[in-house]
């Protein structure tokens, strides 16, 4: 909480009204709320009577309650409640809003805010000598990735430097504000990376191609589906997504299986909701019965072991228990393995072989490769990389055919896969220390 | 990785038109009127069988909350209110919808209003974004002029769209303040019960929802619920807006699937953390709320719900902070305990006092001026508050320094070593650039 007090009364203006294009628009604005909601319209008023004048006044407080019809200590709990109001008067040409919370503040905001102390004033929310500008830092306005930004009336100003500031401030008190282009000060476009965007490189299209489900691994999933697999999938899924059929069918596990614990709030309304919804309308039933018709895996294993029970302890466990490096293991090398000739890795680059070939036996922990987590192994593992030996044969095409279809150029060379592969395949973990001088992972 | 012909948000960084004509050249607004007239029960139950999860930040599955909605109308009116109050630091997502591609938001309001019989729509957008409103605002008259929305609109579903505004208050994110704050009062959040399904804006059946949560049911509906369970684990489907701030080379906003490693995300969109990975000294992985995580324990972690849950964070509206070994981590997370104190609403009194309190101690342990049996009273008063508030904003404010004293206890000591052996005998302390 911050204590907020409206301004001296030496300061405030004796009345205030709107002008007349702001009347019209604060009338149409109140018409809008449904009959006898008018106070809904408070806080637009508010805002539209602030960029009119600059700052909200005791008279524009009276003048907006009496429009809406609302005691005056209700339009002022609202004007001190709303940290944007601005209870006392601000620079006529800029008032600069500094964002100083954490994502700003580790990229320079306390620089910048040292700009604004050293041209405007050093205190926050005084106007300077002539009147025309002022400054405060603000919590967290939203562009964080555009880290340190200001706000200057509507506008922000982002990717700033203290030098880029220094130009702006200058720019707003000589009265020519509009010359600087809002938004990035640096080459970036909006919040993509700078230097180029990474996604969204495509032409966008109307069309949307028809989503078939991958094919599921051993006869769990609807007939429906097996048929129309081996042509589709190769347009539509990626590899990892066709290795995981199983996800479809677990998916009508209960529905409060994996909601965080912190989420208690939620959890809490849920029930006491569904109580509520049961009674109006008797057509609920459990969330476990409500999901499952929706849900395209129909029956399964994984719906029938959860069926009966409530969502609690037990299922609460299944959930992340998914996510652990042995489960992985197990999936990948259970079934993800086998249907490496029906499913797709090959989609990306179009051809209409496999990319590799699993080999027999035990498969080996490709995670001791450094570079290698949890999603990549079952990446590899779904293309048919099992073994530390596949990987130190590969040839150059071979290694661009798999970062093609891993979507990640590079990676392999980059991160040296293939001599730790070739150490470890060699000797495995007490090799791997004896050549790289550390533990593996 | 996620391939672009299956990524929402095409406009994401504006490099296309978003005005109508635009929007409708990459989909939006194709086949609404089958959606609409296939029922309320196809809506929700191709939303429940996405398996999305409310993008906010609780991961609420988003068609079990619109199931709640009364089934048959009791004369009251429902509402949609859509929840654009966007303030979590760290958090920049609905921005880019909002404007960039506002249409995805319109037509999903259209959507998720049919699936709970409401014929009236509000969208609630934070007061600092202003040039965000104002581009929303043309996009909703432009679909008025369309008659995609209003009265008689050609989908044959009634639907008026408000779009309303705060003014800067963190706390209006949370779903009873912003109801509060769009009736016109001070955002203080409400006890529950009664839920906002049963009593919500105006005291009628509301649903609230997350901008992203109901700009990707259009496209749901388009490729069909099965297209977006099958991208990512079990339980934690579909693609996500994912911001990056702080020390990587190139922060960006990008959309990707949920499930991918964290390392890979990094490397791949923003170009790796400043001064390489052995440089990463610790991560807030969803927005400042969320308890910050050792750089080493991020080196593995999934980027989903329950991958963020293994490492005792969460995954919140996957607006990660990253911190390289320049930070001072202490008084990074001091600066979020400003944060919290500062829009505290001031109702509770664990939440009006405690993180006022939290804050002054954290800013003496910035610079050392401490004693070591403060941590645990320091953590135990975090207990304290947590879970004693009406809202979650005690649990948000009380989390970062959790997991603060979880994580970097060797660090706060060590400051307050510091502190103590640079006392001088007469008890005069120089004080230490906490900088």
């Amino acid at each position: 909480m911050t204590v907020r007090r409206l301004a001296d009364e030496s300061v405030q203006p004796t009345s205030f009204a709107f002008n007349n294009d702001n009347q019209a628009w604060a009338e149409k604005r109140i018409a809008l709320y449904p009959a006898g909601r008018q106070q809904s319209a408070v806080i637009p008023l508010l805002m539209r009577a602030q960029e009119q004048d600059g700052w909200v006044s005791r008279a524009t407080i009276e003048k907006v309650a009496e429009m809406l019809g609302m005691a005056y200590i209700r339009v002022l709990e609202v004007a001190t409640f709303y940290t944007q109001f601005q209870l006392q008067p601000v620079g006529t040409r800029a008032h600069v809003q500094v964002c100083g919370t954490t994502p700003c503040m580790l990229r320079g905001a306390g620089e910048l805010i040292s700009v604004c102390k050293s041209r405007i004033h050093h205190d926050p929310h005084h106007l300077n000598a002539d009147g025309t500008l002022s400054w405060e830092e603000v919590e967290c306005a939203g562009a964080c990735v555009n880290a340190p930004m200001v706000t200057i009336f509507q506008d922000t100003y982002e990717d700033l430097t203290p030098a880029r500031l220094g130009e702006i401030i200058d720019a707003f008190h000589a009265g020519r504000g509009e010359t600087i282009k809002p938004g990035t000060q640096i080459e970036r476009l909006n919040a993509a990376a700078e230097g180029g965007q990474t996604t969204l490189l495509e032409t966008p299209t109307a069309t949307r191609e028809k989503f078939v489900p991958p094919a599921p691994p051993e006869g769990t999933a609807p007939a429906a589906a097996t048929p129309a697999a081996p042509a589709a999938p190769a347009k539509k899924t990626e590899p990892d997504t066709a290795a995981r059929p199983k996800d479809v069918t677990e998916e009508t596990a209960p529905a409060l299986k994996g909601t965080p614990a912190e989420a208690k709030v939620s959890e809490a309304k849920a029930e006491s909701e569904r109580k509520a919804a049961d009674t109006s309308a008797k057509a609920d039933g459990t969330p476990n019965a409500e999901m499952r018709p929706g849900a395209t895996g129909a029956e399964s294993e994984a719906g029938k072991i959860d069926g009966g029970k409530a969502p609690g302890k037990e299922s609460a466990d299944a959930a992340p228990s998914g996510a652990t490096p042995t489960d992985v293991d197990k999936t990948s090398a259970v079934k993800v393995a086998p249907p490496a000739e029906g499913l797709s890795p090959t989609a990306e680059t179009g051809g209409p072989v496999p990319l590799f070939q699993a080999p027999e036996g035990p498969a080996d922990d490709l995670k001791q490769i450094g570079g290698v987590g949890p999603v990549m192994e079952s990446k590899l593992k779904a293309v048919g990389i099992t073994r530390w030996s596949q990987i130190a044969a590969l040839t150059p095409e071979e290694i661009e055919r798999l970062e093609a279809s891993l979507n990640f150029k590079g990676r392999v060379a980059r991160d040296n896969w293939q001599q730790q592969a070739e150490v470890l395949a060699r000797g495995g973990v007490e090799e791997y220390r004896k050549v790289f001088g550390k533990d593996p992972r | 990785m996620l391939a672009d012909k299956d990524r929402i948000f095409t406009n994401l960084y504006g490099q296309h038109d978003w005005r109508l004509e635009g929007a409708r050249s990459r989909g939006a607004w194709v086949g609404t009127k089958e959606f609409i007239d296939s029922g309320r029960d196809w809506i929700t139950n191709e939303v429940k069988g996405s398996g999305l999860r409310g993008r906010g930040g609780a991961g609420f599955p988003t068609g079990l909350k619109w199931s709640f909605m009364p089934k048959v109308s009791d004369g009251r009116p429902h509402y949609l209110l859509v929840n654009a109050d966007e303030s979590e630091p760290g958090t920049c997502k609905d921005r880019e919808i909002l404007r960039h591609d506002p249409h995805h938001l319109i037509e999903g309001c259209l959507l998720a209003s049919r699936a709970m019989d409401a014929h009236l729509a509000f969208i609630y957008v934070r007061g600092e974004f202003m040039r965000e409103r104002q581009r929303l605002e043309e996009a909703v008259q432009e679909a008025y002029d369309a008659k995609l929305i209003g009265k008689d609109n050609v989908h044959g579903w009634d639907l008026d769209i408000i779009v309303h505004h705060g003014a800067g208050a963190y706390i209006c994110g949370e779903e009873t303040a912003l109801m509060e704050s769009l009736e016109g009062k001070k955002g203080q959040p409400r006890l529950k019960p009664p839920f906002p399904a049963g009593m919500g804006v105006y005291g009628n059946p509301t649903t609230v929802n997350n901008v992203e949560s109901i700009a990707v049911v259009p496209e749901i509906l388009r490729r069909s619920g099965a297209w977006f369970n099958s991208i990512g684990r079990p339980n934690n489907v579909g693609t996500k807006l994912f911001m990056v701030s702080g020390h990587v080379n190139k922060p960006a906003t990008f959309e990707e699937a949920l499930g991918e490693s964290f390392k890979d995300i990094i490397e791949k969109h923003c170009g790796g953390v400043r001064g390489g990975w052995d440089n990463l000294l610790a991560v807030i992985p969803g927005g400042a709320s969320c308890p910050v995580v050792r750089g080493e324990d991020m080196m593995d972690a999934i980027m989903d719900f329950d991958g963020l849950r293994e490492k005792k964070s969460s995954f919140g509206t996957g607006g990660m902070i990253i911190m390289d070994k320049s930070t001072d981590i202490i008084r990074a997370i001091w600066r979020i305990a400003a944060f919290f104190k500062h829009e505290s609403c001031g109702q509770c009194t664990p939440c009006r006092e405690g993180t006022g309190w939290m804050m002054r101690v954290m800013e003496r342990m910035v610079e050392g001026r401490a004693q070591k049996r403060e941590i645990d009273m320091l953590f135990s008063v975090t207990k304290q508050i947590e879970g004693h508030t009406i809202c979650a904003l005690g649990d948000a404010a009380a989390w970062p320094i959790q997991g603060l004293i979880r994580n970097f206890r060797d660090v706060i000591e060590a400051r307050i070593d510091q502190y103590t052996w640079s006392s001088t005998s007469d008890g005069a302390v120089p004080s230490i650039a906490a900088e």
